[in-house]
């Protein structure tokens, strides 16, 4: 009886706000092997990641900031120390923590549609009208029904990272993670992005943990900002941004944050350069 | 429209110079007959049957052929691209025998078979295999990294992986390799029919073998309009559909 009033509504119970993910990252270390010998490209991080928070990972290319991300996805292991989802010890890639990349990772053989059915085909119970409600809803969400049939190559940058971001979405995850998802876009979709991106998350309540080399596009999304250090990789300060959203990434306010961030970075490049020179 | 006109003049200037060369009688007419001859072999032959029957004899043979080696290519190129074992061995055979021209074949085809139709079939099918297994590996190798952690992260693995998403994402390289291994199929099973003589089911390289046993020029000459036309026919009805889907899905350049 139970089951079938489940299947029956399950449209409803796939579109229904969960509850967000909580991350727990103890002592964290990976290092790779390279043509100039061994580079460690995290060093013990530790890091807790609040049920709906939204954290930025900012830090210059090479920091191990993507490398963190792909450990949380389950896409890499970590040489030592754990990652704990709710409480479970991420062993592999699961629907729970989708990856949005920096390059549109979608597949060229199936349409708009297509792409964002495809995580939901791999979820089991639901019929294919369900799929189907579920992937048209998201595409409404991201502002893209008009495109449902087109072709990947046909869209702009922006509308394929707004195809990823609904593909991201659909199976439902507790957590998104974000890889410079628009670090290729010009600023004016960017912009936009940042409305959309923030009205997602307050509407979906998601965990997001979002990389980014650009300080202020972190300072304007982040509840809490965490800035790497390179070689090796080091979570070295953290801000918080308690600035009210929507936030506007042009705001004064979101200015002097960015401010902040942004010495604090430099005060690595500088400790680093002075390590090396 | 234009481009249809030139394309026709370009043909009918090239029968004309024929019909001129003929004229001239510089070279006997057993050598060349007049265009008028061959059209009038391939009436002949199309109203008394021959031409349809032996189609249709080398249609069957070609798909038969074609076919195996799909099925068994197409694994094969799996097995290459993912398994280092198969790359060094069966890979490195593929690339190997791939560079022997399909006529080779034939000699050990006779020897082992005799003249009959598995000899043709054995020739097709080694023409075939080799091409379609490179291009498979080629197209599994060449799959961006970036797919296969993409759908990793939805729940994607081991048979959904390859059927959903390693098999279509090199779906371009697999095409090319299914349109060369067509191609050469073609070209093995005309090999194959010229010198596996057997007696009975006359293919249309058969037609062509007798037609130069006999000296009967305007046969030779029909028979091998008729093999080239079947081979642009191919082309315009099986690959240019799938190519031209590939063309707009994956937004590459209109060849």
């Amino acid at each position: 009886m139970r089951q079938a009033a489940r299947h029956h509504s399950s449209v409803t119970e796939e579109l229904e706000v969960i509850a967000p993910s909580k991350l727990a990252i103890e002592g964290v270390s990976k290092s790779f092997r390279s043509a100039s010998g061994t580079v460690l490209a995290l060093d013990r991080v530790s890091l807790n990641v609040a049920e709906g928070e939204f954290v930025c990972l900012v830090g210059a290319s090479g920091c191990g900031k993507t490398t963190l991300l792909n450990i949380i996805a389950g896409l890499e292991k970590p040489d030592s120390g754990t990652v704990l989802a709710d409480g479970k010890p991420v062993t592999g890639p699961g629907r729970e923590r989708l990856v949005m990349f920096q390059e549109p990772a979608l597949f060229p053989w199936l349409d708009v549609f297509g792409n964002v059915l495809f995580g939901l085909k791999l979820k089991p119970n639901l019929t294919k009208k369900d799929r189907r409600d579920v992937a048209t809803y998201y595409l409404e969400l991201v502002g893209l029904s008009r495109f449902e049939h087109a072709n990947i190559h046909e869209l702009s940058g922006g509308m394929k990272q707004r195809v990823s971001l609904a593909r991201a979405l659909a199976p439902n995850p507790r957590m998104l993670l974000m890889d410079e998802p628009f670090a290729a876009l010009d600023a004016l979709t960017r912009e936009q992005l940042y409305g959309d991106i923030q009205e997602i998350w307050k509407a979906r309540r998601k965990t997001i943990v979002f990389v980014t080399h650009n300080v202020r596009e972190a300072a304007c999304l982040g509840d809490r900002v965490l800035v790497f250090s390179p070689h090796p990789g080091r979570i070295k300060e953290e801000f918080a941004v308690k600035l009210p959203r929507p936030r506007d990434i042009n705001s004064v306010d979101l200015a002097a944050h960015a401010t902040r961030i942004t010495k604090a970075l430099k005060s690595f490049g500088q400790a680093e350069a002075a390590v090396t020179g | 429209m234009k481009r249809f006109l030139l394309a026709a003049a370009f043909f009918v200037v090239l029968l004309l110079i024929w019909d001129v060369a003929f004229r001239t009688k510089i070279w006997s007419p057993v050598l060349l007959p007049s265009p008028w001859q061959v059209a009038t072999y391939l009436k002949g032959a199309a109203v008394d049957g021959t031409l349809a029957k032996a189609t249709v004899i080398t249609m069957r043979r070609l798909l038969a052929g074609y076919f195996i080696g799909l099925v068994v290519g197409l694994p094969l190129g799996l097995l290459t691209a993912r398994w280092k074992l198969f790359r060094d061995t069966i890979g490195t055979m593929a690339l190997g025998l791939q560079t022997l021209p399909s006529v080779c074949w034939v000699p050990l085809a006779l020897l082992w078979f005799g003249q009959t139709e598995a000899a043709m079939l054995f020739v097709v099918v080694m023409g075939t295999l080799w091409s379609v297994v490179i291009a498979t590996e080629t197209g599994v190798r060449n799959v961006p990294p970036i797919y296969r952690r993409a759908a990793l992260t939805m729940g994607s693995k081991r048979l959904h992986m390859w059927f959903k998403v390693i098999l279509p994402a090199a779906l371009p390289f697999i095409v090319s390799g299914m349109k060369q291994g067509w191609a050469f199929a073609w070209r093995s099973l005309m090999a194959a029919e010229i010198f596996v003589t057997i007696l009975t089911g006359f293919g249309l390289g058969q037609l062509l073998h007798y037609g130069r046993e006999l000296s009967a020029m305007d046969q030779v000459i029909a028979i091998m309009l008729v093999i080239v036309v079947i081979g642009l026919l191919a082309d315009k009805i099986f690959f240019s559909p799938i190519e031209k889907f590939l063309h707009r899905r994956w937004g590459t350049s209109q060849a």
